[in-house]
């Protein structure tokens, strides 16, 4: 069998590292052609982990076990699960979006741009398959350097305090996550993360473990009220890093949370769960009434994904199946959702240069196509019936009220508040009369940006009437790790 | 009298007789060949490098009474630092020839200053340490003042030398105090004393107080940093280059020769000294380089935040924590050198290349060397898949498994406020549009040199076993079995 997951690691990021040789900044469509074969290699090669996914073990598949730094006892060691095999697939097609994405609208050093998504993509796809946390922790951080370039690089005006502050808050999380790392590596003498699951640790130890991976992953999510990030990041981003940073980035937190603290950390987990659940639910709830008041269509799409990520950790945070597999649905389902709204966002943008809601009204009546794919995302992203977006939300909703029924009611009210912040702002820049001479010369969607959102719009609708492949792929893995998390470790 | 052994210091008695032999050539040429001794100054470091390289052996060979040890330790820390100033003048000859400098006493400065850093890095004995060390800070001193008619330079070279004297004045009083306390001045025979509990151990660590303090000097560590900022600016950038890299290979094994083996008695008292030092150095280098605009200020500044960082890792005094920090020190070195390496690659006749707004742009001028110094700055800032992480990723196991969670968690936090400045001159590089565009004009032999430098922090970066094992390895052999 050949190494699929090293390959979905290095494809791209040779091919990255191609593009920069093969495109100089006046011959920028050679750089988009190999950006767009590297794209595409990258996600065939990741293709055979879906298709020969043994749904019926919770064990690590496609496992390549290497001696890499033996002074430390760190391996080169992947392997995927039922958790995490979709999300290094749902990664290698984002990149397919975004490269393609990014196809003429990009003019400003397009071989640069072509290559730091490229390899971008390659240490998401590590940092899914690692199972050495050192090898985690290199691909966690190193992806810091891709996105702090795209942001500050082609970026709007203020990327400069945009790209610092995502880094710095990001990186400050993430080296107590070493820390934390290193005292279990000195607690077991091993890096290997599987193994530190059956470390017994006092329940002290396990709280102040909690903490450092709490703070590298809340951020990461990011979680209210370390959020704060985000909305600066998503505003000032191109379209191609909005699409990545809020699709896939935000996702490794939320995997962070169920493949390291849940069950490295089982006893603080629950110790501490009432705590989490409550960020949880000001992040669904005050961070929705927050996304409400926006007058920037990005601010507002980036306020809506930290509020859909408070579902996530609301599920996994309720140690039941339905809760954990509707979470992973979510971040999914969300990596669609949210990539196509800020997909939509930028064909706009690409037009009249401006992010502002009040800048728009009347879309449809220019961009009829456009509104309808518009319109199938923003009912996805409010939660709607047949579209991926509401069959996550329903799974963490019903694992909620086998908990408790006032969680359950407090978490729907994202059903409203998702609805009432997407639509009205569809209401206000699709519907209506022509608001402005800018609207009225409007082009509508060209082949690309059609086929593009296509794409999308069929993932979408896909998982949302038929998630049953998606669910089967995660419901061994889910399983078996709650049923680890439930077994205490003092 | 057992017969006198002068195998183990060849590689010395080489370096000596051509730094020699090139101040008497360079006498009888004329200006206009003065590349001929440039190039038999690179010959002999990278002969005597050479001789480093394949004398090379596993066991610790003593010589002159056990006055200096050939040890796996020495020839690694040897390696790099020739290594280091050979590239060092590589990327320093334009900026020597432009400004007059070219001259045949800076090249026999410089052999001399690497036959010091050579005879510190493998003595034995307290003697030889302040032999080495003084032949190694004498040829700095003077290197600093090579432009005789500018104040800065004038005035780096009285402070650096009027500091340093002093330094070397503590330390020697505190080998007085050793020697009063145990009556020997072998390292390995003032270990076995410290050891032993027959010492007075009041006098004991009132030298080591002083020794300690000449120690922090050389490493240029808080609160004895005071000199780095302004020698760092004040001299000629290629100087600037040479005294922040192989001396800090020197400095590693003046602490690891004087605190780790000899003073291993005293272990717990200069392991709490250091926990201050190493604090102090980490906040406040990482903190005041923020404030910098010069560029070579700004690298001084953090010099005394890895130097702090370096400590953090020796103070854990175990294999562990030596091999942890010694790693450090080397990539360090590795990194420091390119950095400055890019900095003279900016430099022409006039323009010193000094002000970070002459990084501005520099992805539009050259995406090459804007991704080298890229390199760097993560480097130094330690984030992966560079050499930077690994280094402090060692220095981190070392500080927990020594129980000294907290100090790696204050390194940790004090690293963010580092990766600020390092970051803003990525920013300025690749965010920012250039005020200057001048064509870079280097040397063929500079750029690849310097290509290789920086590639080398990217696969030490994605391979570190090799030389992490070597350190453990080198200091199993020599000390630490």
């Amino acid at each position: 069998m050949p190494p699929y997951l090293s390959l979905s690691i290095w494809v791209p990021i040779v091919a990255g590292v191609a593009v920069l040789f093969a495109g100089r900044d006046k011959d920028a469509a050679a750089a988009r052609w190999v950006a767009l074969a590297g794209a595409l290699a990258g996600f065939v090669v990741t293709l055979p982990l879906f298709l020969h996914f043994d749904t019926t073990t919770s064990a690590m598949q496609f496992a390549e076990r290497r001696e890499w730094i033996p002074r430390f006892d760190v391996w080169y060691h992947l392997g995927v699960d039922g958790i995490s095999v979709l999300f290094v697939v749902l990664n290698a097609f984002t990149t397919v979006l975004v490269v393609w994405s990014a196809w003429e609208v990009i003019r400003d050093r397009v071989a640069q741009y072509m290559a730091a998504f490229l390899v971008m993509s390659g240490l998401i796809n590590g940092a899914f398959a690692a199972l050495d946390a050192v090898l985690f922790y290199v691909f966690f951080e190193a992806m810091l350097i891709p996105m702090y370039l795209i942001i500050g690089v082609w970026g709007g005006p203020n990327r400069v305090y945009a790209a610092v502050k995502f880094f710095l808050y990001t990186l400050l999380g993430s080296l107590l996550l070493l820390v934390a790392f290193v005292y279990l590596y000195t607690a077991s003498e091993t890096f290997s993360f599987l193994d530190w699951y059956r470390l017994p640790l006092a329940l002290e130890t396990q709280i102040l473990l909690f903490v450092a991976f709490f703070l590298a992953f809340a951020v990461k999510v990011p979680m209210w009220p370390v959020h704060t990030w985000l909305p600066d990041a998503h505003v000032e981003a191109p379209t191609g890093g909005s699409v990545v940073l809020a699709a896939i980035t935000l996702k490794i937190g939320a995997y962070g949370f169920i493949r390291f603290v849940l069950p490295i950390l089982p006893d603080a987990s629950r110790y501490l769960s009432t705590f989490v659940v409550a960020l949880s639910l000001i992040a669904v709830v005050y961070i929705g009434f927050v996304a409400l008041v926006q007058t920037d269509m990005k601010k507002l799409i980036a306020y809506s994904s930290i509020s859909h990520m408070g579902f996530v950790t609301l599920g996994f945070f309720l140690f039941n199946q339905m809760g954990a597999v509707g979470g992973l649905v979510q971040m999914l389902s969300h990596g669609f959702v949210s990539a196509a709204m800020f997909l939509c966002v930028g064909v706009m943008y690409d037009r009249v240069h401006s992010r502002q809601i009040a800048d728009y009204g009347g879309v449809a009546n220019t961009m009829p196509r456009f509104a309808a794919f518009m319109m199938l995302f923003a009912m996805a992203n409010a939660g709607l019936p047949a579209t991926s977006g509401f069959v996550g939300e329903f799974m963490v909703i019903l694992g909620a009220v086998e908990a408790n029924f006032w969680l359950a009611f407090l978490a729907a009210t994202t059903l409203i508040l998702g609805a009432a912040y997407t639509l009205w702002m569809y209401k206000r820049v699709i519907f209506g009369a022509v608001a402005n001479p800018a609207v009225a010369g409007l082009s509508d969607l060209n082949p690309r940006e059609f086929w593009l959102l296509a794409t999308v719009a069929a993932a979408v609708l896909l998982m949302g009437l038929w998630p049953k492949p998606f669910v089967d792929v995660m419901n061994v893995s889910v399983a078996d790790l709650l049923a680890h998390v439930a077994r205490s470790k003092l | 009298m057992p017969k006198l052994d002068l195998m183990p210091v060849l590689p010395e008695i080489v370096l000596l007789c051509s730094a020699c032999a090139i101040l008497i050539v360079d006498l009888f040429l004329p200006p206009s060949r003065r590349a001929a001794s440039y190039w038999l100054t690179q010959a002999a470091l990278l002969v005597t490098a050479w001789i480093v390289l394949t004398t090379a052996h596993a066991t610790a060979v003593r010589s002159f009474s056990g006055m200096v040890v050939d040890d796996m330790v020495a020839d690694l820390l040897k390696l790099f630092a020739l290594v280091a100033v050979s590239a060092g003048l590589f990327y320093g000859r334009r900026y020597l020839e432009t400004r007059g400098l070219f001259r045949g006493e800076t090249f026999v400065l410089m052999l001399f200053a690497a036959l010091g850093m050579m005879v510190l890095i493998k003595a034995n004995h307290f003697l030889t340490l302040y032999l080495g060390l003084e032949l190694m800070s004498l040829s700095l001193y003077a290197l600093v003042a090579l432009h005789r008619t500018e104040a800065a330079p004038s005035e780096a070279a009285m402070k650096y030398f009027v500091l340093g004297a002093m330094a070397s004045g503590l330390f020697l009083y505190g080998v007085s105090m050793i020697y009063g306390a145990t009556g020997v001045l072998d390292i390995d025979q003032v270990m076995r004393a410290t050891l032993a509990d027959g010492a007075n151990r009041t006098l004991l660590v009132f030298g080591l107080v002083f020794v300690l303090s000449g120690i922090a000097f050389k490493l240029g560590v808080v609160p004895y940093h005071m000199w780095v900022p302004d020698v760092y600016q004040g001299a000629p950038t290629p100087v600037t280059l040479l005294i922040g890299t192989a001396p800090k290979l020197a400095a590693f094994a003046l602490a690891l020769r004087a605190l780790a083996v000899a003073l291993a008695g005293v272990e717990y008292d200069w392991q709490g000294m250091l926990i201050v030092l190493a604090l102090l150095s980490m906040i406040l280098g990482n903190v005041i380089a923020i404030a910098q605009t010069s560029v070579k200020r700004m690298l001084a500044y953090s010099t005394i935040a890895n130097m702090g960082f370096m400590l953090v890792g020796f103070l854990a005094a175990d294999l562990n924590g030596y091999s942890a920090a010694m790693f450090y020190a080397i990539t360090y070195v590795l990194t420091s050198l390119a950095a400055f390496g890019v900095v003279l690659l900016l430099t022409r006749e006039g323009f010193e290349a000094d002000s970070l707004d002459d990084f501005r742009g520099l992805n539009q001028r050259s995406p090459w060397w804007a991704f080298i110094m890229l390199l760097v700055m993560f480097s130094l800032a330690g984030i992966p898949p560079t050499v930077g992480f690994y280094a402090k990723f060692a220095v981190i196991e070392a500080a927990v498994s020594a129980q000294l969670v907290w100090l790696a968690v204050a390194a940790v936090l004090a690293s963010v406020v580092g990766a600020f400045y390092y970051l803003r001159i990525v920013k300025l590089m690749y965010f920012d549009d250039p005020v200057d565009r001048a064509p870079i004009e280097s040397r063929g032999d500079a750029r690849a040199i310097l290509s290789v430098n920086g590639l080398a922090l990217l696969a030490l970066g994605v391979l570190p076993q090799p030389l992490m094992g070597l350190c453990v390895l080198a200091l199993q052999q020599s000390h630490f079995h």
